[in-house]
Formats: structure tokens, sequence, C-alpha cells
């Protein structure tokens, strides 16, 4: 027998009423929990992605596309610009690091990524196996892709245009898996990882093909800073984006003004806009909050008014025990316990709950899984969800405790 | 065990009412008599520490209970004092078992599974262990209730109209139970009643005259 024996026996006794206080505190907790974690680990993935990266410069239009369509890979091009032009941006003595872009096609929905070596080792990416691809048209694969497609060393595919997952658009110009990365946790991991010149000689069919390798054999022409394997001057070829490294602070005061100058080309900042972008979802996030709130008030509110009934019908109880020699203090404690065990269960199976929508959402859908958004990470944060919820059992307990607290013994007993 | 001098409890400040001054030695069993609102469960909860303000002295086994604060006069009720309610009220969230090892908890005393063992035993509730005590027969409950309040071995044992709702069988039967229990631990009985079958059980009486104005 203990204080704690005691009172789960009382929770017992009220099965569907302790069941309804523990649903509806849980499932405010669960959501607040899934915002949490869903918050909190893209966050980091948008931190991790953009890292390295302070502008991305592409075709003129949406800034924030921009950002979405070449740094996380979920949105389309803005449309291309001249390797010539990006060229000589990349060449300004502000720039510490411009790596290429060449987007379009895709294979079941994963995108191809014609870029240079640096773009791998930005997010510090290890071979898993294989190698890096080295001719056009060999491809190194994100681990995702690897694990989702199933596609093993030596296997050939055909791109889609776009990113859509049907279709075989460019069935003519097989790709070549040459090798595998490691995992890294970031959109790396969800991409497949070609030369720039792979993506021109898929979409050149219909162009002469002259310019693609010969240009290399001519030593008196000044090479692309970009893609070496073409002439600085080359007026025809086009890439997507550039992502560019200051090499100092300066960079970020002079470089988008100089960019934005240019009819042809615009310049956007990745913290910017992801921050532009945390602001506008941020209402949603907001509104499901105040919801998991409400919720949980009203938790609150039924767990104080179960408590204040029963305590009604437990004066009684109260009294005998009292007369057992029971101290008052006891009594408050017992009460307060009731409550504080109440929330801290609600909360307990709350915060389970949403990591098990998150793990099962991990599972079902995809997307989430392509986000690298897990249910298995915990945070520290989750200890302040416990201890509020605590703290809120033992404040709804705190009226009915002191009712306890007060109970006259004598006059309970006498009123036979 | 119990000395009872110059008792007066308000109610309120303008209602009060006077006990007669009486003694009770250790092992005595005293039948406390009276008509509905002569006093006798006020007297009992104040023999039994269950209301503190009074003039006069109520002395129990030594100690001058309105000198004890009320957290101390909670552990003198735990340890020395058990009490019988007409209502028997078993605490209907535990089990039969449970209600038993109460006793002993609240009280602060350790808890000896043998003895509620044994006790449930001589009750012939062992079968009931483990049952909720909504389950039970009315009588059953009522031994469940007396063993409660004996199973701490009290000096005194204060039941208030423990009869007063029971055919004459159980009525027997209870005060037996309550006799044999106060027998065994060497506990004095104080029985508040207006129940006149049990005049002839117990031979010491105080009888209470219905409300007594101080002078």
């Amino acid at each position: 027998m203990s204080l704690f024996t005691l009172v789960w026996s009382y929770l017992k006794a009220r099965p569907l009423n302790t069941a309804i206080n523990i649903v509806l505190l849980s499932l405010g907790i669960a959501v607040i929990t899934i915002l949490l974690l869903f918050n909190t680990q893209l966050e980091q993935k948008i931190t991790d992605n953009a890292r390295g990266i302070d502008l991305v410069v592409g075709a003129k239009g949406s800034p924030l596309q921009l950002i979405l369509c070449n740094i996380f890979h979920v949105d389309f091009p803005t449309g291309n610009i001249k390797l010539k032009e990006a060229d000589k941006i990349a060449r300004n003595r502000l720039v510490k690091r411009a790596i290429p872009l060449a987007l379009g096609d895709s294979y079941q929905s994963y995108r191809i990524v014609g870029t240079s070596r640096e773009y791998a080792d930005l997010y510090k990416a290890e071979l898993a196996r294989g190698a890096w691809w080295q001719l056009p048209l060999e491809v190194t694969l994100g681990a995702n892709v690897q694990r989702l497609t199933q596609l093993k060393l030596g296997d050939t595919f055909a791109s889609s245009h776009g990113l859509t997952e049907t279709g075989s658009d460019h069935a003519d110009h097989r790709y070549v898996v040459k090798g595998v990365l490691k995992p890294t946790n970031t959109v790396l991991d969800n991409v497949i990882l070609t030369a720039v010149e792979s993506v021109w000689e898929v979409h050149e069919h219909a162009e002469e093909n002259e310019h693609t390798h010969q240009a290399t054999t001519d030593s008196t022409v000044m090479h692309s800073r970009l893609v070496p394997s073409v002439a600085a001057n080359d007026s025809l070829k086009e890439i997507t984006s550039l992502l560019l490294t200051y090499r100092s602070p300066m960079g970020a005061i002079q470089l988008p003004r100089f960019v934005n100058a240019q009819s042809s080309l615009q310049a956007a900042s990745p913290a910017f806009e992801t921050a532009r972008l945390f602001s506008i979802l941020g209402v949603g996030a907001d509104i499901i909050m105040a919801f998991a709130y409400v919720l949980i008030v009203i938790s609150g509110l039924s767990i104080f008014i179960a408590l204040y009934n029963s305590l009604k019908e437990r004066r009684y109880d109260m009294a005998i025990m009292r007369s057992m020699g029971a101290t008052r203090t006891k009594l408050l404690v017992s009460v307060l316990l009731e409550g504080g065990v109440l929330t801290l269960l609600g909360s307990l199976v709350g915060v389970l709950m949403g990591h098990g929508v998150l793990i099962l959402l991990s599972r079902l859908v995809e997307e989430t899984q392509k986000a690298g958004i897990s249910g298995m990470i915990f945070y520290s944060q989750e200890w302040v969800i416990l201890g509020g919820s605590l703290l809120l059992g033992l404040l709804c307990a705190l009226i009915p405790a002191i009712q306890a607290y007060r109970t006259d013994i004598s006059k309970v007993l006498a009123s036979q | 065990m119990i000395q009872v001098s110059k008792l007066v409890y308000r109610y309120t400040p303008a209602t009060a009412i006077a006990f007669p001054d009486f003694t009770v030695q250790k092992g005595e069993h005293f039948l406390l008599l009276g008509d509905s609102g002569s006093g006798k469960t006020t007297l009992l909860h104040l023999a039994g520490g269950l209301l503190r303000q009074y003039e006069g002295s109520v002395v129990v086994d030594g100690t001058e209970l309105s000198t004890l604060s009320e957290t101390a006069l909670d552990h003198f009720r735990g340890k020395k004092i058990g009490f019988v309610f007409q209502r028997n009220h078993l605490i209907s969230a535990l089990s039969v078992e449970q209600n038993l090892m109460l006793s002993p908890y609240l009280a602060e005393l350790p808890l000896d599974h043998a003895h509620i063992t044994e006790v449930l035993d001589a009750l012939g509730l062992e079968n009931k262990r483990n049952s909720r005590v909504t389950t039970l027969s009315q009588g059953q409950a009522q031994r469940v209730a007396i063993a409660r309040a004996v199973l701490n071995k009290p000096s005194i044992i204060f039941a208030d109209e423990p009869t007063s709702a029971l055919d004459d069988k159980n009525c027997d039967r209870v005060v037996s139970l309550l006799l044999d229990a106060a027998r065994l631990h060497g506990s004095t009985l104080i029985v508040a009643t207006h129940d006149q079958r049990l005049k002839s059980k117990l031979q010491h009486q105080i009888r209470l005259t219905a409300a007594h104005e101080p002078a």
C-alpha cells in the first residue's frame, strides 16, 4: 500500500473518466509533439541543405522558386542562364566558390543534377561503393535514390523530362550508374549526380554536337571556369543556376546588386528566402499550435471537473482515512498526485502518439522520407512538454486538493 | 484510559453542549446511551480526537487531546484508536485486502501481511481477499469494517451506532465481534447507541440527557 496505489486505484475505479481525460490531453500533446519534431527537423534540414551556399544565381523569376528549385530540389527551374554570363560571375573576385547546376530531367521523380564534384563536396558526400561520375552520362546516386529505386552499379536508365515519374522522353540517351553515395542526411540523398555535359547531351540531340567534345582538344581557347570542357566564350551552352560562396562579407553587399543589374539574371539569398518561407508557413503552424493549446486547456478543465466531482463523492472516504490516522497533508498530496498522474500519463501517451504518427508518416509517405523527417528523434523540449503537463495536472488538482485538506472530518462523519 | 471532566463543546458561540464527567479504566467496556441529538456522536468525536476545539478536559491514554497539534492528533488516532461507524464505509476503489492494508499504512505502522491473512481467515473472507468491496454483502462489509478498526490493535475502539440498522441476529454477531476483538487486544470498547438491545451486553453505561446547557 502506498499513496500511489491508492491514487491509481481511484483512477482505475473510474476507467471511462480517466480514459477521456488522458485521451483529451494526449491529443493536444501529440499535435504539439508533431509540430515540434516536424518544425525542428525541417529547419535543421533547411539549414543543413543551405549551408555553404550564400547566393543562388539563376534566371529571372521568383526568388523563392529559385531557392526551392536549386537548393531543395522541390520546385521547377525558373529558366536557363547562359554559361557565358554565369562564368563571368564565377570569375568575380568576391566569389570563393561557384558551383554550376544543370537541371531539368529526373528518373522516377528523382532529379538528375548536372554539376561539378564541388557540389558533392559541399555536403561532404562520400562514396558508399563504385566511383564518382566522370564521363557524360555517367551518374552517382544519392543514398535514398539507390534504396528506393534499387538501381545497381552498371545499370542503365533513361531520364524523363521534368519531375514526373512516367514517360521516358529521352530513351535514346541512357545513363549508366557508376557509384552510390553514403547517406548525408541532406538533399543530396535524393538526387542523381552527373556531369553538366550529360544534361546537355541528352537535350541537344536536335543540335549539332561538335562543340561538346571538340572544344577540349583546343589548347589555345580559354576554358570555362564552371565547365572546363567548354570554352569560356561559348555562346550556346546554358545552365540552370549557379551556387555561390562569398570570399568575404563584402560579397553579401556587392554581389546581389551586381547580379541583379544584369537583365537576364537574378540572385536570391537562401537565408533570406527560407526565413520568408518560414514566416509564411508559420501562420499555418501557429493556428495548429493554438488548436493544440485549446485542446490542452479543455483537458485541464476536464481533469479539474473530474477531480472536483469525484472529491465530492469521496468526502466520506477522506473523513474515514483521516479517522484512521491520515494527516491532512497526506490527503492534499494524494489529490495533487492524482492530477499529476493523469496529466503525466496523458502527455506520455501524447508524446508517444506524436512520434508514432511521424514514424507511420515516414513509412507510408515517400515525401516525408525524402525530406528526411524521422519520428525516432527525441528532443530535449519534450521534457519541457512532460514537465509542463505535470504542472498543469498539479494546477488542476490544486483547488480539489485544498478542499480535501480542509475536510471537516467530524462534520462529514456525523452527517449520516 | 479516558478521563472526561467539565467538558463543554460549542457548535456555535451561542449553542453549546456540556457532558457529564466520567472515567473509563483500561479494558472496561462502556455503553454511551442517549436519544438522537443528545450529543453521543459529538462526545465520541471529542474523545476520539476528531474534534479539537473544546473546553474542559479530555485525557486519553494519559494525553490531554487539546495539547496535540492537528498532525500529532492524526498520528495519535492512527496508532491508538479504532473507529467503527454505522455506515461501515469502506473505500470502494480498493479491494478487501487493500482496505485492510490502508489501516497500518495511514497509521504509519509496519505492514504485517501475515496478520492481515489471519484476520481475513478469522472473518471467513479469505476468498474475498482481492474482491472489490462493492461485491460484499452488508454483513461481510461490516465484518471488514470492524477488522479494519481493530487491525492496528488500538487501545480504544469507538463504535458509533454499529447495530442500529441491523436485525437481532446480526446485532448479536457484531457485538460479539467487537467484544472479541477488544478482548483479544486488551482494548477498551466504547459504543455510542440508542439501541436498547445492547443494554444487556455491556454493563458500564453513561447516559446522556438531551442538550445540557452549561451554566
